[in-house]
């Protein structure tokens, strides 16, 4: 369960500093370039943490206490082929739940 | 002039308005999986209005369950937003010299979808003055944004009505390899991701979830350098 204090220190604390990302620029640093070493790390920064997020909970679902299960393990690969291939992230989205519904109604 | 901004920003409506269809099942999925982690149906809008933001609503929410400390959290939930940044940066040239608070409404309402339609179309159409620029901006963000509320507040209503047995804890790895997977289009791209999970996985056993900012770290470094690489090389394509 989460803790409701905490709960709202993250939602206003990330408003904020959410909102802060968005405005440095267009509203207090105007035309100044950005130093090219940053733009080049921030460029990477979705592929690199959503990723780190994600992986864990693939190996080790905490559903199921950690145990590595093969239906979320085949759901994660279909997801990812399709949203490859197709850019398409809603129908990479329906075909990864379909196939995790798929595999845990063969498991049983 | 009051012409020609009415018409820009009804094209904005038009080119935001398929965002739509990406936006509402992401909006509902999140308002969803928040009932299924506790939050109210308050809660879970207050979230939506004051972060608008999914992935790193995604990501707090997925972590606070997680137990990670609230500094985790907070930090991993900024860094999946940092693109935001970006997209200040590069619609500073066009939208810059705007009234102060109406750069204010334009950064709270900057995602994804309205950056992305507004820096193609002032790419297109580079006569257009400040009025049509910020008028096309406040098209792009009026079909999407009120969107991304209401349907939290559909998701969460109805996620109080499903019974846990459906796999739920899934739908969030789901949504980010999906989101993540058409990002990967270049061999710098690819190598950030890979590192990312690797080294998430090796270092799961830090306390703190700190592996994940070790994860983070090592992927931005690794596309940076990877990219730095490939322009030496004369073989680097921007994505």
């Amino acid at each position: 369960m989460i803790d409701k204090t905490d709960l709202w220190i993250v939602i206003v604390l990330l408003g904020l500093g959410s909102f802060a990302l968005r405005f440095a620029f267009l509203g207090l640093i105007g035309n100044r370039p950005m130093p090219e070493w940053l733009l080049r790390h921030l460029r990477y920064t979705a592929v690199a943490i959503l990723p780190a997020i994600v992986a864990p909970l693939v190996a080790w679902p905490a559903a199921l206490e950690g145990q590595t299960d093969p239906a979320r393990l085949a759901a994660a690969c279909v997801t990812l082929a399709v949203g490859y291939a197709t850019r398409n992230v809603i129908l990479s989205i329906v075909l990864g739940a379909g196939t995790l519904y798929l595999g845990l109604f063969l498991q049983g | 002039m009051a012409d020609k901004a009415k018409s820009a920003y009804w094209q904005g409506v038009r080119d935001g308005a398929p965002f739509i269809f990406v936006v509402s099942p992401f909006a509902m999925l999140f308002g969803v999986v928040s009932a299924e982690a506790g939050l109210n149906v308050f809660e879970a809008l207050a979230f939506s209005v004051v972060v608008i933001a999914g992935a790193a609503q995604f990501t707090a929410l997925q972590l606070l369950q997680d137990n990670a400390p609230t500094f985790v959290a907070l930090a991993s939930a900024l860094a999946v937003n940092l693109r935001m940044a970006m997209y200040s940066a590069a619609l500073t040239p066009h939208l810059g010299a705007a009234p102060f608070w109406q750069r204010g409404l334009i950064a709270y309402f900057l995602v994804d979808q309205t950056y992305a339609c507004s820096v193609m179309a002032y790419e297109k159409n580079k006569g257009w003055g400040l009025a049509q620029k910020t008028a096309y901006f406040f098209g792009t963000m009026t079909p999407v944004c009120p969107m991304w509320y209401v349907m939290t507040l559909v998701g969460a209503w109805a996620g109080a009505a499903i019974p846990p047995d459906y796999a739920l804890d899934f739908a969030v790895p789901i949504t980010f390899i999906a989101l993540t997977a058409p990002m990967l289009r270049t061999a710098a791209h690819r190598a950030a991701a890979l590192v990312s999970v690797v080294m998430a996985l090796a270092f799961a056993w830090l306390p703190f979830n700190l592996g994940l900012m070790v994860a983070g770290l090592s992927g931005m470094i690794t596309g940076a350098q990877i990219e730095l690489r490939l322009r030496a090389r004369g073989t680097w394509v921007d994505p």
